[in-house]
């Protein structure tokens, strides 16, 4: 779930009223939103860094909110204000809008044929006559962060790029070059490198090199260029330095790369509604042209509205209400999807805005309209369903009698967290050793079982392998205990009802493990097929799992008994 | 009375029951009833307290006192003399060598001693060196008989300025003890009764029991035991949690398979192939085996199709669904798959039936280790797919659910799953912490799930999900789950816990 870290001050001063923590903490929970930690930024340095770093760091208080990862329209101060706004009625739904510039001088880009091999997609867009301060230039920046770490997934799908319009001029050409061919002075640094020395300068920038990957064997690089030939960006890395966006900037000039064109869309259209809040004409985005190298022409941002239609009756059996259409209307219409009912009030047409791209789906709209409704005023009820329960049932074991286990082998993890944790356990042995090694100090003797799944490959299945449900039971004490562990198993056998007996019974028969003590171990028959081994293990065996006293176990596969 | 006898223990209690009859009324004291005996104290506190064992024999009432006793060089004194007198006797008429002298055990100390007792004299000028003589006939050896003193417990006559002294030679010391004040109690007699421990079946076959007198039990003292085996804490829990199921109406579903392809952990429930959750960094891939190899055709093309186009009234998610990822094995990250794997095979039936499933089984997901987070757990789910479910049915079942819990006070606060709409995240009021927690979330899944599965439209499934290690440390009270979970598991814990009664 991703956290945005506003300023609690400008947060209330864009709210038009303050809330006391509890009061905001509330209208986070019932509008899904949680308010994970109350700070500053000297709170968080010197927890990160110690109290030393701290000194002279701002105290102002910061919220950190936990936003919904498919609410990419809550990612920043502008489109969380905007949401509880609209969401308590203080203001309407602001309604975005694509403007073609007044000269008719539309910025173009131009995709080439390069790209495709390497990340073929391009959006674009113009913030025209944009005023930043500094809390505003900041969340901007914030955004474009949260957006990569998010939707964009780490850049690989989606990757942003802002200039500052009128240090460029187009057309702009989005190419791929061999990273020997591209040069340039990359954003914040003094001078010029080539794109093999960006990508060696950035290896150990605790930023930058987790994007590295993304680009670093492909044969071309993307880049962007303007019509001078001056780089604008080589996403997903860096921009340009020419290009940087500062306080003073006016005109902004976005670009996205991708390998996913609808989240590039998204994307976009999300950064430029979220920041024309602070253009001259205000939820105004000027727009721009992409060419594709055969010749297709999109214009850009889309700022799309989508209709839908959902019947009132739907909504209030799906949720468990039972509102009038105009209401249920009217609870749409603050989470920003702006409706109205039609017909003879038996319709509901909604207008999904640009920003909600999380609505993909009626169930998408009965959500917001139950989440205005609020969650907890919903009359809860118990269903009318009727079941039998069962237990897990046994036929569904029972295909699987008959499969001999000393065929099976261990299942390999490919991306394991630690050394211990390789492969899927075919023995449970192994950790109740472990277990009495941790427990060293308890009294003796150790008696100790367990009953659990291990995992086999098993050819048969669809994902070829299956569980197997296992027992497991050791003795740890002063003497090996063979008779103990034999006592067991006769024991369990006699509440399984197999008798000891060569036909239909159990028995065990001498057998050579490398697990166990030459001459002490045996292998276990049962239902005419060997279920496991018992023994006193291998003084190795012992020694290697860190134990000091002799040691006796069983092992045996039960599933022929369930 | 030998004193041999005095030591004998019954024997010792009734010399003592009959010195307090002699006493009085008043009492006496363990410190001097012990030096009148002539015996240790330790020796008498043994007998008031074997008195006291038998009822109302006596009183005795704790007292802390102070007690000069012998140090062990003390005790020697009383033996053998004082270091000066042994130097004394040690010297013929005719003297002694001072270098022989000084060779004796009590040579250095008594010397001096001797000397400033004017006992003795040093001649240096003496042939062979100096030379040590009797300066006095004989002599009284004062601290020899002050020690005796003491050993009788009659410090108290000696004088302040003596026992400082003597204290100041590390002769004696003084010592705190518990002593005793003993008077007659209201069953007082001078003889001892013998007691019995307990009933043997002796004395019920010959009647006996009526005229014996039984030792009184210490029931403040521990039982024995039982011997027993003892159940890990999460099967305690987990139990309790089927058990509310059942009550419910839930069918357990067979969640015996930890490896699981993408296909079903994943693209089943519409979570799509770009989804962080299908990051290696937070899923366990198999190399071995790599990948499933079988899957309901069918099904399978619906799948792809939702997940690329949409349909089903969904818009989809517009990316090129690829069946690579999707044949991908994977340590399954939640038990939701199986699930789907009971909803799929639900919606094959002729004609849908409602149904109620519940699993608890483990789940493995490759997070960051800390005190609460392992790469396996256990996750608790249920499932209930029935015709116009609503959002108020899922709010009332989890009330029902968390209520067997023992936990009433519920709120719910919107959330996102990637295959529940609407979600809702549970919160339980916890009077420990004084703040809202989370215990559950849930949801209901979404169509682009269920539809291409071939559920019936009208049908809903609301779902919810929890895991089974985070009620169990609360319950036990254990804060570092590695305690509770793998081979560091505490067995002292294990064997010490109480049976689980979530309601309680």
């Amino acid at each position: 779930m991703p956290t945005v870290s506003v300023k609690r001050e400008l947060l209330f001063q864009a709210l038009g009223r303050s809330y006391t923590d509890e009061e905001f903490d509330e209208l986070c929970f019932e509008f899904g939103l949680e308010l994970d930690e109350i700070t500053s930024e000297k709170d968080i340095i010197s927890k990160e860094q110690g109290d030393g770093k701290a000194e002279g760091a701002s105290d102002i208080i910061i919220y950190k909110i936990d936003v919904p990862a498919n609410r990419y329209d809550l990612l920043c101060l502008e489109g969380l204000v905007r949401g509880l706004q609209v969401f308590k009625e203080r203001i309407k739904a602001p309604r975005y809008k694509r403007i073609m510039p007044a000269n008719g001088g539309v910025q173009r880009l131009i995709i080439t044929e390069e790209t495709a091999q390497v990340r073929p997609h391009a959006v674009a867009a113009v913030l025209r006559n944009i005023t930043f301060s500094k809390d505003r230039y900041d969340s901007f920046i914030d955004l474009q962060e949260k957006l990569h770490q998010n939707i964009c997934r780490k850049r690989a799908l989606v990757a942003i790029g802002t200039h500052d319009l009128d240090t460029i001029s187009g057309p702009f050409t989005y190419t791929a070059r061999p990273p020997s061919e591209i040069r340039f002075k990359p954003l914040n640094q003094s001078k010029e490198y080539t794109a093999s020395e960006i990508m060696d300068l950035y290896r150990t920038d605790s930023q930058l090199k987790h994007y590295l990957h993304i680009i670093e064997n492909k044969p071309l690089y993307p880049v962007i260029y303007d019509s001078n030939g001056v780089v604008l960006s080589m996403p997903p890395i860096i921009n340009g330095n020419h290009t940087k966006i500062s306080l003073n900037t006016r005109n902004v000039f976005v670009e996205c790369t991708a390998t996913d064109i609808t989240k590039a869309k998204i994307v976009l259209d999300i950064l430029v509604t979220m920041f024309s809040e602070y253009c001259e004409k205000q939820f105004t985005v000027e727009a721009a042209e992409v060419t594709y190298h055969n010749g297709k022409t999109c214009i850009y941002p889309e700022l799309a509205y989508r209709r839908e239609k959902v019947k009132p009756d739907l909504i209030n059996k799906k949720i468990g209400i039972s509102e009038t259409p105009s209401s249920l209307a009217k609870l749409l219409t603050r989470m920003c999807l702006k409706s109205h009912v039609t017909g003879n009030g038996n319709n509901i047409e909604i207008e999904i805005p640009p920003t909600r791209a999380d609505i993909i789906h009626a169930c998408d709209i009965i959500e917001d309209a139950a989440i205005a409704y609020g969650y907890n005023n919903i009359q809860m009820t118990i269903p009318k369903t009727y079941t039998i329960a069962n237990q897990c049932s046994q036929e569904d074991i029972a295909d699987k009698l008959g499969v001999d286990i000393s065929s099976t082998k261990a299942v390999h993890i490919a991306n394991p967290k630690t050394a211990e944790f390789q492969v899927a356990r075919t023995s449970l042995l192994p950790g109740l050793l472990k277990t009495i090694a941790a427990n060293r100090k308890m009294p003796l003797p150790l008696k100790l079982f367990e009953i659990s799944d291990i995992v086999v490959k098993d050819s048969t299945k669809d994902v070829g392998a299956r569980n197997q449900r296992n027992l497991c039971a050791i003795y740890y004490n002063k003497n090996p205990g063979f008779e103990v562990i034999h006592g067991l198993l006769d024991r369990v056998m006699q509440l399984l009802a197999v008798p000891p007996s060569k036909e239909s019974g159990y028995l065990i028969k001498a057998a050579e493990d490398s697990a166990f003590f030459p001459g002490r171990c045996a292998e276990i028959f049962a239902k005419g097929q060997s279920i496991g081994k018992l023994g006193v293990l291998h003084p190795d065996v012992i020694t290697k799992f860190e134990l000091t006293m002799p040691c006796s176990a069983l092992e045996i596969n039960i599933e022929p008994f369930l | 009375m030998s004193p041999a006898m005095a030591t004998d223990g019954p024997a010792l209690a009734e010399l003592l029951l009959q010195r307090l009859e002699r006493a009085g009324g008043g009492g006496l004291g363990s410190l001097e009833a012990a030096a009148a005996l002539g015996l240790e104290h330790q020796q008498l506190v043994g007998a008031v307290k074997s008195l006291q064992a038998l009822g109302e024999v006596i009183e005795a009432e704790q007292r802390s006192s102070k007690r000069w006793e012998l140090t062990p060089e003390g005790k020697e004194i009383v033996q053998e003399g004082s270091h000066e007198a042994r130097v004394f006797d040690s010297i013929p008429a005719e003297g002694l060598p001072q270098s022989e002298l000084m060779k004796l055990p009590s040579g250095k100390v008594g010397f001096s001693k001797a000397m400033s007792n004017k006992w003795v004299r040093l001649d240096k000028n003496a042939d062979g060196g100096p030379r040590v003589f009797r300066a006095v006939e004989s002599v009284q050896d004062l601290v020899q008989e002050k020690l005796q003193l003491v050993q009788r417990g009659e410090a108290e006559s000696l004088e302040e300025k003596d026992r400082n002294e003597l204290k100041k030679r590390k002769l004696l010391m003084e010592v705190n003890i518990k002593t005793y004040w003993i008077r007659k109690g209201s069953a007082f007699s001078t003889t001892v009764t013998k007691q019995e421990t307990d009933l043997t079946p002796e004395m019920l076959a010959s009647g006996s029991w009526r005229d014996l007198k039984f030792k009184a039990y210490n029931f403040e003292a521990l039982g024995i035991m039982p011997e027993s085996g003892h159940l890990h804490p999460l099967l305690k829990v987990r139990t309790q949690f089927r058990q509310i199921f059942l009550e419910m109406g839930f069918t357990e579903m067979p969640t015996n398979n930890f490896i699981e392809s993408s296909f079903w952990n994943f693209d089943a429930l519409f979570q799509p192939q770009q989804h962080p959750a299908r990051d290696q960094h937070d899923t366990f891939f198999l190399q071995d085996p790599a990948e499933a190899t079988d899957f309901p055709t069918d099904y399978l093309k619906r799948v792809k199709k939702i997940h690329s186009q949409g349909g089903y009234g969904s818009q989809g998610y517009k990316y090129d669904w690829k069946l690579e990822e999707a044949r991908k094995n994977i340590l399954r990250t939640h038990t939701t798959a199986v699930s789907a794997r009971m909803l799929y095979r639900l919606a094959q039936q002729e004609k849908f039936t409602p149904a109620k499933y519940f699993s608890i089984d483990r789940v493995f997901r490759n997070e960051t280790l800390d005190a609460t987070h392992l790469a396996e757990f256990h996750q608790i789910e249920g499932v209930v797919a029935d015709y116009g479910l609503t959002l108020g049915d899922l709010m009332g079942t989890l009330r029902e659910f968390f209520t067997k819990l023992g936990i009433s006070q519920l709120r719910f606060k919107p959330a996102y799953n990637p295959y529940t709409e609407p979600s809702m995240e549970v919160f339980s009021y916890h009077r420990g912490l004084q703040k809202w927690v989370e215990v559950g979330n849930s949801g209901i899944f979404r169509p682009e799930m269920l539809l291409p599965m071939g559920l019936p439209e009208g049908v809903s499934v609301i779902a919810w999900g929890l895991s089974l290690e985070r009620p169990t440390m609360i319950k036990y009270g254990i804060n570092n789950i590695r305690e509770l979970v793998g081979h560091k598991v505490n067995l002292q814990m294990v064997y010490d816990g109480p049976l689980c009664r979530l309601d309680a």
